[in-house]
């Protein structure tokens, strides 16, 4: 059964999702992921979007359940690189992706996670992140 | 195509695209157009286990376009106004599946007989 790769980093999981997911793949990474959040403690869990033509509101809802259940077990979600058509179309669609936190790309996603963990960034050049 | 199976879903999306990218449907239409079409089929998987769905370019004198026509035999929807609502779903999910792919086309018409089966057709202009 295909999975997509979950990495750690430290205390962050970092996972790109680089093909279109289908359903099982799509429910196979929320468990996998929140798993991993138990298992590694992690304190944050980035997710690139960059590659997804389509979010549609089945994957918001498995990208907001996988922040509500992230929140639970005390980690932080981010996601990050989503393509502006991407964020026209799902806004028209009605989806608001509460419960994640959304940065423009990986670098700002990292600094904001250890913002919100209350880590210093590395670099501390840039403060543009977006909240909630 | 015939829709069957979950892993039907990416193919058909495929190939919607094939025919946007064809016309030179601008990549935000093309997106939404991709996004309802994939709310639509995963209805017709979810309520009715599958069905058939058809991809036909349209055109005017000024204007093209991609018609996707969505059939199947399902249970049908009782009130397919109360389903056009948004947040209403008889499954878990959002209910954001009808009234947002209405909302990504330029038309949408959703014929159901309960015991029969549902058709669905959305249309989205190239430029529009």
């Amino acid at each position: 059964m295909d999975r997509i790769p979950i990495l750690r980093m430290g205390k962050f999981l970092l996972v790109t999702i680089q093909i279109d997911l289908y359903d099982r793949l799509a429910t196979n990474l929320e468990s996998d992921l929140i798993q991993a959040v138990n298992k590694t403690e992690a304190r944050g869990v980035l997710i690139d979007i960059s590659a997804l033509s389509i979010v549609d509101s089945f994957m918001g809802r498995i990208l907001g359940n996988i922040g509500s259940m992230a929140k639970i077990m005390d980690a932080e979600t981010v996601v990050v690189g989503m393509q502006p058509a991407v964020a026209i179309t799902l806004i028209e669609l009605g989806l608001e992706l509460k419960g994640v936190h959304t940065a423009l790309n990986v670098e700002k996603g990292m600094d904001l996670l250890k913002d919100r963990i209350g880590e210093e960034p590395e670099e501390t050049e840039d403060d543009e992140n977006s909240t909630e | 195509m015939k829709i069957e199976k979950e892993q039907d879903v990416i193919p058909f999306r495929n190939r919607v695209k094939e025919y946007a990218v064809k016309i030179g449907m601008s990549l935000v239409n093309q997106t939404k157009l991709i996004t309802a079409a994939s709310e639509l089929v995963r209805n017709m998987l979810k309520y009715a286990g599958g069905g058939t769905a058809l991809i036909e370019v349209v055109s005017d004198n000024r204007n093209s376009g991609i018609r996707l026509l969505f059939e199947d035999r399902g249970p049908g929807i009782k009130d397919v106004d109360l389903a056009m609502k948004d947040g209403y779903s008889t499954g878990k999910s959002l209910g954001l599946g009808l009234p947002g792919a209405r909302r990504l086309v330029n038309e949408f018409d959703i014929k159901s007989k309960p015991g029969e089966g549902t058709i669905v057709s959305i249309l989205k202009w190239k430029n529009g």
